[in-house]
């Protein structure tokens, strides 16, 4: 072409854009709020930050989708997005070893002879004595069939989807959602029902009620991972409105694969708790006398 | 679209469209490079001062020993997530990664504008954190860049260390995502022919420092969010009253921090292999060997994290894992350095300004790494732990180690970058003043180390009064360097003198050298094709 400022190549120049300016200085409002909160102030300056930030994403994330919708998004440009999905699931699951491994730093070594306060509270066992534990045979594997079955519906949807068949792809998501929001359900409820406690600052309460390492590790890793289903759960509310509103194509839908492939980062992440946290951080105890 | 339709949705934007909402590589590097100097000069100045109190035994300018501390966590902090990590990671990452993989731009132009400006929103919520309270009565966190509980929490109850942690989660999202971005830039966008082990070696510094900073990072977010919630929602992570350990939060930041120190230093490495090849006219040496010596670098930099902590109390079979993981560095880093001198030997050496800052850098970087074989027995750190041995140490390889790479990539890549060139003469001046200031600064603090000075301390015997009082008069040497330094930009700046396209001559073979200076707003309408 003779135009000197024409681009041969399919790559995607994308405009100039507000949102990541608008995105910083919400986010660093939002930092300001939660730290006055935290030292007593009302959270108005930290929701006013947060909305700014989901502001910022539902019209960031608008804006791909209409450049997708003007054909920005080439073959290499959808194989950009694949990468970019799976590095940011990849750092993902970085943050979750953190938590298995303050989990597994207490477990495994719930007597050593060095750490002697330690052994004081966990009484040299895991689950640490005073502690009464979640039988995994009960709610947690109803929520972990919750999750595997929500791993289906959604490859359902997804070969719907491929087969050009619009309403088993809505279809497919309801029920996933479904499935994600009864985990999230369940989950509460368990929470509300645990017999220890989450933080050990808790006013008008003894000594042996207050919470220790056990509901740290325990309310941490199954909280992140539960803040994650949430997530998730909107990404795939999100999927849903875009195939009512006719969005994804057979040959090009990546917003649904990213959604689909979270989803499965989650279901994972939940197996890998379930197995270590209330199966294995079980092991031993009698729960035949019921609660 | 049209072609003309396109031509003018990127065309070239002005104002405050071109510098707050950019989605172009070259201004969002530029951007970063100019954050990096403010950084750097906000956590040199904090360096000063603590040179100014220590220069002779007693107190001088400190009230007490935390204003000293904050100095030291401010100088930590700034130096390494805003002056090393934007400059060499940011900066020149994004300025020279896709010219010289032949891209237009990054994979995710957007993406990489938001890593950018998260990083003033973190800075600024670190900044506040010297003016609140943290520990009862006194401003700001005087917890060292590590941040060990209990000092992090029970010993700072006020807010000072909770923006602390908020800046370094902001800043760790900026390094996340725009780790994110290069790895896919430069597996995805190559151009046609360039295959990865055709990839100028800087780029798979990059490409290395990415992986790293992606998988580390992530881990720090959840260490510092424990201490978050420790500190202000009743969590009992590092509380060993109610069962935590104060231990896991070292493991936990080291698994971090370690590859961090690799993650400031890889970049500098790529820089000194391209200025090193150009200014010697030669290829570099064994360059696959140098590809993967930095692979490798990367790899066994996760699993050496525990040298850190040989003091804590960890098992002596343990100690002995990680003194042998640990002294295995030695070998990759041994090959970069040896190729180096292997890619100068029988060249045609042009001893131009960034040159002699690549040469001083693998000076420096030699004594920093045999120091660090040193310390890598747990038996002889079990004495030089937290002395200024360390000091000496980690300052000659990621401090002063990467800024000398930091000064020759500037040196080198000015000229292309601005499209005018620097005064020769006050490049060399900036140089042998640096260069003399900074060993004036750190090699005495190897003799106050092994005499037993502890580091992070406001005061001392009047025993350490001798070197320390060299150290001083170092730093003043290197503060006069940096000085002549932007007297030097100032010049170039102001005298226009042209650079061309390619100021280095035939030594300069990457494809940034085959574009104008400065370079077209989108560098490559079409594709170039590597042979």
């Amino acid at each position: 072409m003779a135009d000197s400022h024409a681009k041969n190549h399919d790559y995607h120049l994308v405009n100039p854009s507000p949102w990541p300016f608008v995105g910083a200085v919400a986010a660093f409002i939002m930092a300001v709020g939660a730290v006055r909160w935290m030292h007593g102030a009302n959270p108005i300056v930290a929701i006013i930050g947060l909305v700014g930030v989901l502001y910022t994403m539902f019209m960031w994330w608008r804006d791909v989708i209409r450049e997708g919708d003007e054909g920005d998004h080439t073959p290499v440009v959808q194989l950009h997005l694949r990468y970019g999905m799976l590095l940011f699931i990849a750092s993902e699951v970085m943050f979750f070893v953190a938590w298995f491994w303050a989990f597994f730093d207490v477990s495994l070594f719930p007597d050593d002879p060095l750490q002697a306060s330690r052994t004081a509270v966990t009484g040299g066992q895991w689950p640490p004595v005073h502690i009464q534990v979640f039988d995994p045979w009960h709610l947690p594997l109803l929520n972990t069939l919750i999750l595997l079955t929500s791993g289906t519906t959604v490859t359902w949807a997804h070969h719907a989807l491929l087969k050009n068949d619009r309403q088993g792809l809505k279809w497919g998501l309801a029920a996933t959602i479904a499935l994600g929001l009864l985990f999230t359900a369940v989950q509460a409820y368990e929470y509300t029902h645990a017999h220890f406690a989450f933080s050990r600052e808790l006013a008008n309460v003894p000594p042996e009620q207050q919470g220790n390492i056990y509901g740290s590790t325990f309310f941490m890793a199954t909280g992140f991972h539960g803040f994650h289903v949430i997530v998730g759960t909107i990404f795939l509310i999100v999927c849903l409105f875009r195939a009512m509103a006719g969005h994804f194509k057979p040959e090009g839908h990546f917003g649904f694969e990213a959604a689909a492939w979270y989803w499965h980062f989650v279901d994972v992440v939940w197996l890998f708790l379930f197995a270590c946290i209330y199966v294995w951080g079980s092991a031993g105890v009698d729960f035949s006398a019921g609660h | 679209m049209t072609a003309v339709a396109v031509a003018e949705a990127h065309d070239h934007p002005h104002g405050i469209r071109r510098w707050f909402l950019s989605t172009n590589h070259k201004d969002i590097g530029t951007l970063y490079l100019i954050f990096a100097i403010v950084g750097g000069l906000v956590g040199g100045l904090l360096s000063i001062g603590m040179r100014l109190e220590l220069q002779e035994p007693g107190m001088q300018y400190f009230a007490d020993g935390h204003g000293f501390n904050v100095f030291v966590t401010g100088h930590g902090l700034i130096m390494v997530f805003f002056m090393i990590m934007p400059s060499l990671f940011g900066g020149f990452g994004n300025w020279m990664v896709p010219l010289m993989i032949g891209a237009p731009d990054m994979a995710f132009p957007r993406l990489n504008n938001v890593s950018f400006w998260l990083l003033p929103a973190a800075l600024s919520l670190l900044v506040i954190s010297l003016f609140v309270e943290g520990p009862p009565g006194g401003l700001g966190a005087g917890i060292g860049w590590t941040a060990y509980p209990p000092n992090s929490t029970t010993g700072h109850p006020g807010p000072a260390v909770d923006f602390a942690i908020l800046s370094l989660h902001l800043a760790g999202a900026s390094s996340i995502l725009s780790s994110i971005n290069f790895i896919t830039t430069i597996f995805n966008m190559r151009a046609p022919g360039m295959t990865l082990h055709k990839m100028p070696l800087f780029v798979w510094s990059i490409l290395l420092t990415a992986f790293l900073l992606l998988l580390s990072l992530p881990v720090l977010a959840g260490a510092i969010t424990m201490l978050l919630t420790d500190r202000n929602f009743g969590t009992s992570f590092f509380v060993p009253g109610a069962g935590g350990d104060p231990i896991l939060f070292q493991h936990l930041f080291w698994f971090f921090g370690h590859p961090e120190v690799y993650i400031i230093i890889l970049p500098g490495f790529g820089i000194v292999s391209q200025v090193i090849s150009t200014f010697s006219r030669k290829p570099v040496f064994g360059y696959l060997g140098m590809a993967y010596a930095m692979v490798a670098i990367g790899v066994v930099g996760f699993i050496v994290w525990a040298h850190h902590m040989y003091t804590v109390g960890l098992d002596v079979d343990t100690q002995a894992y990680f003194v042998a993981a640990t002294m295995i560095i030695a070998v990759p880093t041994g090959v970069k350095i040896f190729s180096w001198i292997a890619t100068m030997w029988g060249g045609s050496i042009e001893f131009k300004t960034p040159m002699l800052f690549a040469i001083g850098f693998i000076f420096l970087f030699t004594v920093g790494g045999v120091t660090g074989v040193v310390l890598s027995n747990a038996g002889v750190d079990r004495s030089l732990h937290d002395t200024y041995y360390v000091v000496a140490h980690f300052h000659y390889t990621m401090s002063i180690g990467a800024l000398f790479t930091l000064f020759a990539g500037w040196y080198y890549w000015f000229p292309k970058i601005t499209g005018y060139m620097y005064s020769e003469f006050i490049g060399k001046v900036h140089f042998w003043l640096s260069f003399i200031g900074v060993n004036m600064t750190f090699f005495p603090q190897h003799f106050s180390g092994l005499a037993g000075m502890p580091r992070r301390y406001v005061d001392y015997p009047d025993a350490f009064a001798g070197w320390n009082l060299v150290s001083s008069l170092g730093s003043y040497l290197t503060a006069i360097g940096t000085v002549i330094f932007f007297v030097g930009m100032a010049l170039a700046f102001a005298r226009k003198q042209k650079a061309g396209d390619n100021p280095w001559g035939a030594g300069a073979t990457t494809l940034e050298w085959s574009l104008s200076s400065p370079p077209p707003f989108h560098s490559y309408e079409t594709l170039p094709r590597i042979k």
